[in-house]
């Protein structure tokens, strides 16, 4: 049985069905003219042979061409991209189906950050009055390794309300190369969760390697391509309208290897994009369908999904605003316009402006994990543990990030309002009025045993001190200690044997021998 | 035969079954007798009153105490198993009035005058005739002068006030005052509960005591028994 998501039953619709096509037809526009900016040779070749304009253009020292695409090859991609798209798990209970149709939400981690912020407690003495001591959370932030890497999909791998993986940190050991990062973290996050894997690429070169790793782990071809149990994330597309050349030669490949991808395209609006929603969604719009119809002209059938991270300029740095209201507000609308074009859609909720776990945290955080999710999208990157936009990871608001999902899923559950329990709350009126105390206390005791109530929030403490940290800190540990599910040993040891490039240490059955 | 029905009945408290037709926590019991039809089938064997309360109701409230303490019983649990033993007190009070046995004493409970919360109040009731004292609730919105008349013709060891607002919990001291001019001040304890009120304040006015909830007042309460004797 796959696993079930949260099915949002009257997703919030932001902008009108006329809005929609607006922008549908705003994009369309702005794919004819002025029409793409293609740094890469195969990529334009390709559009040329399917009929679009591409002209040679020189704006450096680089090779380029504008590309002019036409409706007909928009919407033909439209037409062969498929509708439903599976993402496998080596847990079969953790597959993934989403339909763009259907607005049931699975909740993703991600995406890769430089930084690992590690916590501790040290105690505090107040100074007019020393008996009086606290212990207070201290954020230390260091470059992340493949073990953190490690330590975190095995975190994710306990989260109840985490569907996927997206790797949360980039992994920055001495011995971690271009060569073989792209091996190792696939490798670091397969051996460590059950759930599906997402990853960008970093080398082309690896991309067989990993996909071999893959193979080797459900036994064969035809297994991967029933249960893709990796698929990738590129950014084929640099805001304004460019196909850069190195992710657009990954993304020709990957589709080529019909693995499942998310098309995605990152613009800010106010610098990369207009300021204003109608024309950032117009733009960002276009991206996506530069990327899908690309994909499809490459592999017909190519399960991508309608990968949206728009976000607005900061105006004191210009930099991301993750933590803005307009952010949240474009990506719901891009999960209107996958809709319409009946694509599961890759969105982003849940990132944050502010460096560490705190009261804004939460609120940026809890703003859009809230708003993004009622829209509906299909695969939610929503940003377990990522702060500082998408710079810092920290495995204690991971943890924290789950109890916030799970209150949303909660939320979104069905009503239960029927002629079962109408009837019942009409005996249940007419007993407790004929008693002296007037109370329902009495009939809750069944409801409150059988999972139907909320739980209240589990990192509550006792007394009148936040404890928040402390509790969610010591709920960490719990899932460390618990074990995972490690990839099978005599299928590691074929990895290890096949797939050059891995990091000995990652061996967990080699390292339990020494 | 005998150790069967306290036993049962110890359980049935335990579950907060207060009669047949109470479904309990553990499933299938729904038709078996629950704590009111054992009350009665220990009163018709002649079972001591004494052991009923003891080992009966008693020692189950204790065991519902010690779950919600531990967190696996909620106050619904405790509501539930309280209501059962209140009910089977009201079964044995007249065979208590004719036997030797000492109860813990009468407590009057109520919401001042211009208040008419009373969900604090009701649970507090509840817990208190749990725990074994004869529970008189007097209402809401009751004027002083008739809570004074009432202290002064039935003589309660003790005396609960009840108010939710700032507006209305200047009326419990204007209470103790009428107490005191009355002449019924010394012989009846006065506690005072509810979201306005707290410790300072029960001092300022002159209360005995501040519960911040029933069980704090069950404990209160236990604390003056112990106290007299």
């Amino acid at each position: 049985m796959p696993r079930e998501g949260i099915l949002v039953r009257n997703p919030y619709e932001r902008i009108s069905k006329e809005q929609v096509l607006q922008i549908h037809q705003a994009a369309l526009e702005i794919l004819r003219d002025p029409g793409m900016m293609c740094f890469n040779k195969q990529a334009a070749d390709i559009f040329h042979s399917s009929g679009a304009e591409v002209t040679s253009v020189s704006p450096s020292d680089r090779s380029a061409w504008l590309v002019k695409i036409p409706e007909k090859l928009v919407i033909d991609a439209l037409d062969t991209a498929p509708k439903t798209v599976k993402l496998g798990a080596r847990n079969p209970d953790n597959i993934l189906i989403m339909s763009g149709e259907e607005p049931r939400v699975y909740f993703i981690s991600g995406s890769e950050t430089n930084i690992w912020l590690d916590v501790d407690f040290p105690s505090y003495i107040k100074k007019s009055d020393p008996s009086t001591e606290i212990r207070v959370p201290e954020f230390h932030a260091r470059r992340g390794t493949v073990a953190d890497l490690c330590m975190s999909a095995h975190v994710c791998e306990h989260l109840e309300t985490l569907d996927g993986y997206i790797r949360t940190v980039n992994i920055q050991d001495k011995d971690i190369t271009e060569d073989n990062k792209d091996v190792n973290k696939f490798f670091a996050s397969l051996n460590n969760t059950t759930k599906h894997v997402m990853s960008g690429l970093t080398s082309l070169k690896q991309l067989d390697n990993v996909i071999n790793m893959a193979k080797l782990i459900v036994g064969g071809d035809e297994e991967l391509r029933e249960n893709p149990i990796i698929s990738f994330i590129t950014c084929l597309v640099k805001s304004p309208l460019q196909f850069v050349d190195d992710t657009t030669d990954t993304f020709i490949e990957i589709c080529r290897r019909g693995l499942p991808i998310v098309v995605s395209s990152s613009p800010q609006a106010g610098t990369t994009a207009p300021m204003k929603e109608a024309g950032i969604m117009a733009q960002i719009n276009a991206e996506v369908l530069a990327g899908i119809t690309l994909g499809q002209l490459v592999n017909p059938g190519t399960p991508v999904l309608y990968g949206s991270v728009p976000v607005r300029a900061r105006l004191d740095t210009l930099g991301d605003s993750y933590g803005s209201v307009e952010t949240s507000q474009y990506n719901i609308d891009c999960v209107q316009m996958a809709r319409f074009y009946k694509l599961p859609n890759y969105s982003t909720a849940g990132v944050c402006d502010t460096k560490t776990p705190g009261i804004q945290s939460s609120i940026e955080r809890l703003f859009s994990q809230i708003l993004v999710t009622l829209s509906g999208p299909q695969y939610l990157h929503c940003a377990y543990g990522l702060l500082d936009c998408n710079s810092v990871f920290c495995l204690l608001q991971a943890v924290i990030d789950d109890a916030h999902f799970q209150m949303i899923k909660f939320f979104l559950k069905p009503p239960q309002i029927d002629e079962l329990n109408i009837a019942e709350t009409l005996k249940q009126t007419r007993e407790v009025v004929e008693t002296p105390q007037k109370l329902y206390i009495n009939y809750i005791r069944r409801i409150m045993r059988s999972g139907e109530l909320s739980v209240p929030y589990p990192f509550e403490g006792d007394g009148d001190r936040d404890t928040v940290f402390e509790m969610a800190y010591n709920r960490m540990q719990e899932f460390l200690a618990k074990p995972v599910e490690h990839i099978d040993e005599a299928i590691a040891k074929k990895i290890f044997q096949n797939i050059p490039g891995l990091l000995p240490r990652l061996n967990v059955y080699e390292e339990r021998r020494q | 035969m005998s150790e069967d029905i306290i036993a049962a009945l110890k359980e049935n408290v335990i579950q907060g079954r207060q009669n047949q037709d109470d479904e309990g926590i553990e499933e299938d019991m729904a038709g078996t007798p629950g704590v009111l039809e054992l009350t009665q089938a220990a009163l018709e064997k002649n079972i001591p009153l004494e052991d009923i309360i003891t080992q009966g109701l008693t020692a189950g409230m204790q065991v519902v105490g010690e779950k919600f303490s531990t967190k696996e019983y909620y106050i619904p649990d405790m509501l539930a198993s309280a209501q059962a033993v209140g009910a089977a007190m009201d079964v044995l009070k007249p065979h208590l009035e004719s036997s030797n046995v000492e109860t813990k004493g009468k407590f009057a409970i109520v919401t001042v005058k211009g208040d008419i919360h009373d969900i604090g109040k009701n649970i507090v009731s509840i817990l208190l005739k749990g725990a074994g004292y004869e529970v008189v609730d007097l209402g809401t919105d009751i004027p002083t002068e008739k809570i004074v008349e009432y202290v002064r013709e039935e003589k309660p060891g003790y005396l609960g006030l009840s108010a939710l607002l700032t507006t209305t919990m200047v009326a419990m001291g204007e209470i103790v005052e009428a107490l005191k001019k009355n002449g019924l001040r010394e012989q009846v304890k006065v506690l005072i509960g509810g979201a306005a009120v707290s410790n300072e304040y029960a001092e300022e006015i002159g209360a005995d005591a501040y519960c911040v909830d029933g069980f704090e007042a069950v404990r209160v309460l236990d604390g003056f028994q112990k106290s007299r004797a």
